[in-house]
């Protein structure tokens, strides 16, 4: 019962959040209803048992994700653009389209998963260490670091490719910039940096010309 | 209806991918907002992964669920960065605005 009724609370969030992400007119609006929705649906994971993704998807996402997207949407300052739905005078050819799609996709969705059943020999399988005594982080620590060592390693290939990926992109060199070369000051020599000069009564000498 | 069974959560996944899709399709504003619409779209993938694993007792699902979010937070990053470039090149991240490559 108890269980019922925080499933509608979190699921009923999550999906007018993601409406709203979609449909605000301001793009920060946008990333708090993208944090709330990935709030409400990391306490679904909690409520039916997967804690430590729970945890990591609040890690993750609203830990790092959401404010990578508000630190963009705040260095672009596209905040303030408005967003053109139904009755702009350029409103788009594409939404009677995009909205029929995705309709048809929904309920193509809702038939696949409301006529099918359980394969009868679908509970013996050996990969199932659902144990009562150990916590799911401790179990699936257990076969994230022995079955699936490879894609794990993987996966952090892709996060390495990611970081740099995105350094080299967003990196840029910027012309006058007085910055320090250790090469042109190791390879100086006496000659160039040091000239001597006669100097005449009261006339002085006059540095960088 | 009281009991919660593995079709709820199916069925919020279903529409928590539908309104990512809408969100694609119909975004006139900028391209973050589509991105925040393909997070969405994990986001779905990422329910009914767990919720099978949850409810068949395999945890396949959930280490799946790990590596989703691993690409899903690397392929933010890099399309955060490509919205910074393009943005600085050109000035303008809206969506029907960009249409360089029209041919």
């Amino acid at each position: 019962m108890a269980h019922a009724i925080f499933f509608y609370i979190f699921s009923t969030i999550a999906i007018i959040s993601a409406i709203m992400v979609t449909v605000s007119k301001n793009t920060v609006h946008s990333v708090f209803f993208l944090i709330l929705d990935f709030i409400s649906i990391s306490c679904l994971f909690i409520m039916i048992g997967a804690e430590f993704l729970g945890m990591i998807m609040l890690i993750v996402y609203v830990g790092a994700v959401a404010v990578l997207f508000l630190f963009v949407v705040m260095m672009l300052n596209v905040a303030q653009q408005k967003n053109q739905w139904f009755g702009s005078k350029n409103s788009s050819k594409h939404i009677p389209v995009g909205l029929i799609i995705s309709i048809i996709i929904f309920f193509e969705i809702i038939i696949v998963i409301s006529g099918w059943k359980y394969k009868p020999d679908l509970f013996d399988i050996n990969n199932s260490i659902t144990q009562v005594s150990i916590s799911n982080t401790h179990s699936l620590g257990q076969i994230l670091y022995t079955d699936y060592i490879h894609v794990f390693q993987i996966s952090g290939m892709i996060l390495l490719v990611a970081m740099v990926g995105s350094i080299v992109l967003t990196f840029r060199k910027r012309s006058g910039l007085k910055r320090q070369s250790y090469v042109s000051q190791i390879s100086r020599e006496r000659s160039e940096g040091v000239e001597v000069l006669e100097v005449e009564r009261n006339k002085g000498v006059k540095i960088d010309d | 209806m009281i009991e919660i069974a593995l079709g709820h959560y199916l069925t919020l996944g279903a529409i928590i991918f539908s309104i990512g899709v809408i969100g694609i399709f119909l975004n006139r504003k900028n391209i973050i907002v589509i991105l925040m619409s393909i997070e969405l779209i994990l986001l779905a993938v990422n329910i009914n992964l767990v919720s099978f694993s949850i409810f068949l007792g395999d945890l396949a699902g959930q280490v799946f669920t790990l590596f989703i979010l691993t690409v899903a937070a690397a392929e933010a990053a890099i399309g955060l960065a490509i919205i910074v470039v393009y943005f600085r090149n050109s000035g303008t991240i809206r969506v029907e605005e960009i249409d360089k490559l029209k041919g």
